[in-house]
């Protein structure tokens, strides 16, 4: 069989499975929805509902994820996709290994190919692991019950359900383009800690950008607003403007960095190692 | 007009090869010719180029000018110029949390061509194969040499490209580096080696190269590099004076010096014999007499430092290595 991009796809995620980052990330993505379900539990039974959501996520437990991607897109799950992703090509410098691997009979734009798909399926994966822990652990608290949606209407539970995934899907359009921007600084830092400082440094910095006085024309640019395009499903009827336009937004943030990242990939010399 | 072998590109096609850092330059022109059957050795001091000039080889760096072909082929347009090549730079390197043999395993799949079925042969061959489970971060540097190796053999390689090989290795794993080297050689597989060690070096290689300042100072047969120097005496007598002017005045005899107080001359057998019978004759009595063949040390050291070890009348330019270096940064 002849290498290709799938080769280096299936070698990436089992030197993920090798690598502590990975279940630090996996990890925190699971055991987030734990804890806020836990906490729910005590502050309801105290003292009643009293913070934000709290009706929401004491009627329904397909409350929890959705709360949670809310909160989590401030830098939580930021960090945990810029976990992988600005790591993937800063670990090859940081174990001189890249001399080795371009040695053989790969290309480097596979090498880069398998990794960038390794570093999304990652991301996708703590996502759905996050919503799906959210969910069950929020249904065994709240109760697997009908949701109100943000106009209002009642939901049925099933529908919810459905609309919770799809919802994550959405999640994951502004989360890809965090990646994009992890595997550039990846490929131009060559170092593993900067380039997911800088990614959540950056996350952080399209916030600040949305709330400075004067740039409030800028917000729906901004990437720190796609994590939100998501609440356009649970509106009725759905409203499709804020996703179609974390489709593009996001696309000309990401687009960008994928290719610088890959042509700095492509052109960079191996002296080190 | 029949295509001859000699007319299929050779292994390793090396032209004007520069590699500038800022304003140091690592590589200043470089031409390298290694021919399909060669064991051929690079040579150099600390610093001298080899690694930069290997890394260009393998296509890991861009050279700033010049070109590399390995079998015709550019290894800066396509990993497929690597096709049947094989090699590392510097120590070998592997992801340190997975066991030596699943480091060959993710190598092998990179490669494809059954390499992975190759991997139990090259780890028996690098005697690896009982630390094979061990997770490579816990090697220890001849272990990680020993890998890289097996990793190269996976490739089945026609030619190998062996940045210092033998760097780490115990005295039993030298030993086992050359005969590897050798039965590699003698399996038809072109070797280019860079090695500090010029017993290595002389021993195995029938071609050598000197890079100094990143230049090549020498290049060629190992054999000829011995002829070319003559044979030249060194000798030490009861009169060394009255030595001298016999020397000197005796046919057949040439470039009579004196250094360290020994007096030198080539000449060849006949001349030697007659110019023992001469010394006793003039009472000059033969307490030493050495014939001097000319080895790689001396003309390495001759070479890279500019001392005179090296006998004879080779004189090579390049000689002041320090000439070399400012000359190429000079805006
Ligand atoms: N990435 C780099 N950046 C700057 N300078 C470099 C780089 N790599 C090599 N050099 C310089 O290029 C020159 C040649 O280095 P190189 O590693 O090729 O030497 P070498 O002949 O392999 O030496 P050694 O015998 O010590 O391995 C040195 O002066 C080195 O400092
Ligand atoms: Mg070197």
């Amino acid at each position: 069989m002849n290498p290709g991009v799938g080769t280096v796809y299936r070698w990436e995620l089992t030197k993920l499975r090798y690598q502590k980052r990975t279940y630090l990330g996996l990890g925190a993505a699971a055991i987030v929805p734990i804890i806020f379900v836990v906490a729910i539990h005590f502050r309801h039974n105290q003292r009643g509902g009293d913070f934000a959501f709290a009706s929401y996520l004491t009627r329904s437990g397909l409350a929890v994820p959705l709360v949670i991607i809310l909160f989590g897109a401030v830098w939580m799950f930021p960090l945990i996709t810029a976990l992988v992703a600005g790591d993937i090509f800063a670990s090859e410098d940081h174990n001189g290994t890249l001399k080795t691997i371009f040695t053989r009979s790969l290309e480097r734009g596979q090498i880069f190919a398998g990794k960038a798909l390794a570093a999304a399926t990652y991301a996708i994966a703590a996502i759905l692991l996050d919503g799906t822990v959210a969910v069950i652990a929020g249904s065994m608290q709240s109760g697997f019950n009908s949701l109100q949606s943000l106009s209002g209407t009642i939901v049925s539970a099933p529908k919810a359900l459905e609309l919770v995934y799809v919802s994550l899907l959405v999640y994951l359009i502004p989360i890809g383009t965090v990646v994009c921007i992890g595997l550039l600084l990846s490929s131009i830092t060559r170092n593993s800690a900067a380039a997911v400082v800088g990614t959540l440094m950056i996350s952080l910095l399209f916030q600040l950008i949305g709330i400075l006085p004067g740039l409030g024309g800028t917000v729906p640019y901004l990437l720190s607003t796609q994590f939100n395009a998501w609440q356009g499903l649970l509106r009725t009827p759905i409203d499709w403007a804020p996703i179609v336009r974390a489709a593009w937004v996001c696309a000309m943030y990401g687009i960008p960095s994928l290719a610088a990242a890959y042509l700095v990939f492509l052109r960079r010399d191996v002296a080190g190692g | 007009m029949s295509v001859s072998p000699a007319e299929s590109p050779p292994p390793v096609e090396v032209r004007g090869l520069v590699k500038r850092y800022g304003d140091l330059t690592a590589v200043a022109g470089v031409d390298i010719t290694v021919n399909t059957g060669d064991v051929y050795g690079y040579l150099g001091p600390n610093g001298a180029g080899k690694t930069t000039s290997l890394r260009m080889m393998l296509g890991l760096i861009r050279p700033t000018a010049g070109t590399v072909r390995l079998f015709g082929r550019d290894p800066m347009l396509s990993v497929k110029a690597l096709e049947g090549v094989a090699g590392f730079v510097e120590a070998p390197t592997f992801y340190p949390y997975m066991s030596g043999r699943r480091n060959l395993e993710l190598l092998g799949a990179f490669d494809g061509h059954g390499a992975s079925a190759r991997i139990d042969e090259a780890l028996e061959i690098v005697e690896l194969s009982d630390r094979a489970r061990d997770k490579v971060g816990g090697y220890s540097h001849g272990m990680r040499q020993r890998l890289g190796i097996a990793a190269a053999l996976l490739r089945r390689p026609n030619l190998m490209l062996l940045d210092e090989p033998a760097t780490g290795l115990d005295p039993a794993g030298m030993r086992d580096m050359r005969v590897l080297v050798r039965r590699l050689a003698d399996q038809g597989i072109t070797v280019m080696l860079s090695s500090h060690l010029l017993a290595e070096v002389e021993e195995l290689c029938n071609k050598v190269a000197i890079i100094q300042a990143g230049t090549i100072v020498y290049e060629g047969e190992i054999a000829e590099l011995k002829r070319g120097g003559g044979t030249s005496y060194r000798l030490a007598t009861t009169d060394d004076e009255r030595a001298l002017a016999v020397c000197c005045a005796q046919p057949n005899i040439g470039d009579v010096r004196t250094d360290h107080g020994r007096i030198s001359f080539t000449a060849d057998d006949a001349a030697v014999a007659e110019l023992s019978q001469a010394l006793v004759e003039a009472g000059a009595l033969i307490r030493v007499l050495t014939p001097q063949t000319m080895t790689l040390e001396d003309l390495f050291f001759s070479l890279t430092e500019g001392t005179d070890g090296a006998r004879g009348e080779r004189s090579i330019a390049g000689e002041h290595p320090e000439s070399a270096e400012p000359a190429e940064t000079a805006r």
